[in-house]
């Protein structure tokens, strides 16, 4: 497979991708450039395919068609989860997904970056610096009191946290965020918000969202999904301008 | 934080039921061979070679209930065809003692086990060569189980059948197993199976020394087995268990290759049935197709459901209760057993969740806050 047109500075290029189930199109030609460095906001009506979207960049999809290129010319439709996620790439589910018999710490642990293989794990021993990291880590997401208790006695938005904490310590090229402020309070989105621009640039962050407020406070470049491909691209104000945007989000 | 070095006083540092159990069987281990060889029998201390016998068959059956609860009760692998590793240990120890027996078959042919001068056979098939050495068959007690699962592991797990699917197929494969060996063209003696054996190592297997020996031995077996899953579920190894248990996609989008953890795991407790299997056969003298049928894997899932999933500890207890409730009621009420077992597997089910351990649990915990999980040993450790 030949990559066309790719800039130096894309981390990720998604090129024409399809993906049907039974037929239904979820993803429809779908085209997107993520620079390195950059956050893009994901936006779109419920079933646009912006969850699919990551599923095919994350390995857990294969697509019909189309290529997904991360990085120089790294081909992530050869390779399995768990290979995407040690190439760089790290993925927030939707519904908050963590280990809820184990502690917060144990929970980052298995995160952080580092040897994956069954021996390794065996003999495994933290260095002083990766528990360093941790517990900076724990403090960044708000939960160092919760530090030595179970992941499962966590509320809905901490989950979130935590999770996005594992991310931190995976420390990836490139995150990928599925709705993060999705049962979180007001002052929990803007903090979520914040950390999220804070880590850009040092990474690379796709972030799907509905809260507008959250997308607002983001202040990045914003792509409108819809029916499996990209509607609009730009700036929030001037996507909200967008005819064909009001249309979908307001109905015919 | 993490036990790398094999030390069992810190292992057990917050495995309270394991250290008892890890006492109770050092102390049989050393107690019941004396109080059954060295006290008369006319003394109330003495121990029959009737109840060595019997409690060295339980004890076997715990070793298999380890096994199940390594890779059900810490990583979410509910196999229903574990009898079938046992079983095939129980072949490989029965195919060197049918070997030991020589010329004092029936038919004394020094070659040639009875069932095999019987339905005229010539020679020795070749996959019996080896098996007259000692230090052969117990490596083969360990690698047929090994090899087995190592192949029915990567196929299951590398096509991610995981689940119901995977209770349904290992059910599938001690079911082949079982049609196999009732052949007797198999070369294993059909449905008879091996037995009338002689004597191991030289010592005769009906002699008190050789039966309380082997009664030890188990122990000893159980015991290092259990410090050996104990190492494994404290370590991270043991932590990314859970997390396949727990949340399976989130382990695989973290980087890590779920089916090779299961394999391996998987693997390790097919051997540990092995061993089972190979010290339960001198102590009950035949191995037969039956241990492959299906209903024995069922009945192993349900002594660890009932002792307690997820805490080695339990599935040992869970193993010995049932079991001793067994020979108690298939002698007393042999018709009313298999409900009882199925009436018992679904009151622990429903009612305690975390089976006989977690009633223990949570008499001992008013005080203490108990976490909400079966798995709870390993944070304990871990904090
Ligand atoms: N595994 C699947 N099988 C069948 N249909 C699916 C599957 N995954 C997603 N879909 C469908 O694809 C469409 C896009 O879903 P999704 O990507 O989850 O949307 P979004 O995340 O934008 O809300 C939806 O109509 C959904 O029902
Ligand atoms: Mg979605």
């Amino acid at each position: 497979m030949t990559v066309s047109h790719i800039n130096d500075d894309a981390i990720l290029y998604v090129n024409g991708v399809s993906k049907s189930f039974d037929g239904f199109k979820a993803l429809n030609n779908l085209s997107l450039i993520l620079n390195k460095g950059e956050m893009r906001a994901i936006i779109g009506p419920n079933g646009a395919g912006k969850t699919t979207m990551m599923d095919v960049i994350t390995g857990k999809l294969r697509p019909d068609t189309g290529e997904v290129i991360f990085g120089d010319n790294i081909d992530l439709t050869k390779y399995d989860e768990a290979e995407i996620a040690n190439l760089g790439i790290g993925r927030k589910f939707q519904k908050p997904t963590v280990i809820e018999s184990l502690t917060l710490f144990e929970n980052l642990e298995l995160a952080i970056a580092g040897h994956r293989s069954v021996f390794q794990a065996l003999f495994h021993k933290l260095s002083g610096e990766q528990t360093d990291r941790i517990d900076e880590v724990l403090d960044l997401v708000a939960l160092p009191t919760r530090r030595n208790e179970l992941a499962g006695a966590l509320s809905h938005g901490q989950k979130q946290w935590l999770e996005i904490g594992m991310l931190l310590v995976q420390n990836p090229e490139l995150l990928l965020v599925d709705e993060p402020a999705a049962g979180m309070t007001d002052a929990e989105t803007e903090t979520t918000a914040e950390l999220l621009k804070s880590i850009t640039g040092k990474h690379s962050v796709v972030v799907v969202e509905h809260d507008m407020d959250f997308i607002k406070a983001l202040d990045t470049t914003v792509s409108v999904l819809h029916e499996g491909s990209t509607l609009a691209e730009g700036r929030l104000e001037d996507v909200q301008n967008n005819e064909r945007v009001i249309e979908v989000y307001l109905g015919r | 934080m993490t036990n790398t070095a094999f030390n069992p006083r810190s292992l057990l540092a917050s495995d309270v039921g394991g250290r008892r159990l890890l006492m109770v069987l050092l102390a049989i281990a050393i107690f019941v061979p004396i109080l059954n060889l060295a006290v008369p029998e006319s003394s109330v201390f003495h121990v029959s070679t009737y109840t060595v016998s019997l409690v060295g068959k339980y004890l076997c059956l715990a070793l298999l209930a380890l096994a199940v609860d390594l890779i059900w009760g810490y990583c979410g692998i509910l196999s229903l065809g574990h009898g079938a590793f046992f079983a095939l240990g129980g072949y490989a120890m029965g195919m060197y003692l049918m070997r030991q027996i020589g010329d004092r078959g029936v038919y004394g042919n020094p070659e040639l086990p009875d069932f095999m001068v019987f339905l005229n056979w010539q020679e020795l098939p070749w996959y019996w060569s080896g098996f007259e050495s000692f230090g052969f068959a117990m490596l083969m007690v360990l690698l047929v189980p090994g090899i087995l699962a190592f192949i029915f592991g990567l196929l299951a797990f590398r096509s991610r059948v995981t689940g119901v699917y995977f209770s349904i197929i290992s059910q599938a494969l001690t079911y082949a197993l079982l049609l196999a060996f009732f052949r007797n063209d198999m070369g294993f003696g059909g449905n008879n199976g091996l037995t009338d054996f002689k004597d191991i190592l030289g010592f005769s297997l009906q002699s008190d020394a050789t039966r309380a020996t082997l009664f030890s031995l188990t122990a000893i077996a159980l015991l290092l087995s259990y410090l050996l899953c104990r190492w494994i579920v404290d370590t991270k190894l043991g932590r990314v268990l859970i997390a396949i248990r727990d949340a399976e996609s989130r382990t695989r989008f973290t980087g890590y290759k779920v089916e090779y953890f299961k394999v391996f795991v998987f693997v390790l407790s097919a051997m540990i049935a092995g061993v089972a299997g190979a010290l339960y056969v001198p102590q009950v003298g035949i191995i037969n197709p039956g241990e492959f049928s299906p209903l024995n894997s069922i009945e192993i899932v349900v002594w660890v459901a009932i002792g307690g999933r997820g805490t080695l500890y339990g599935a040992v207890l869970g193993a010995l209760l049932v079991n001793y409730a067994k020979t108690y009621f298939t002698g007393a009420m042999p018709e009313v057993w298999l409900f009882m077992l199925g009436g018992l597997f679904v009151i622990s089910t429903i009612y305690l969740p975390k089976g006989v351990v977690g009633v223990f649990q949570k008499f001992k915990s008013k005080v203490a806050v108990e976490p909400d999980d079966p798995s709870i040993q390993s944070k304990e450790a871990a904090s």
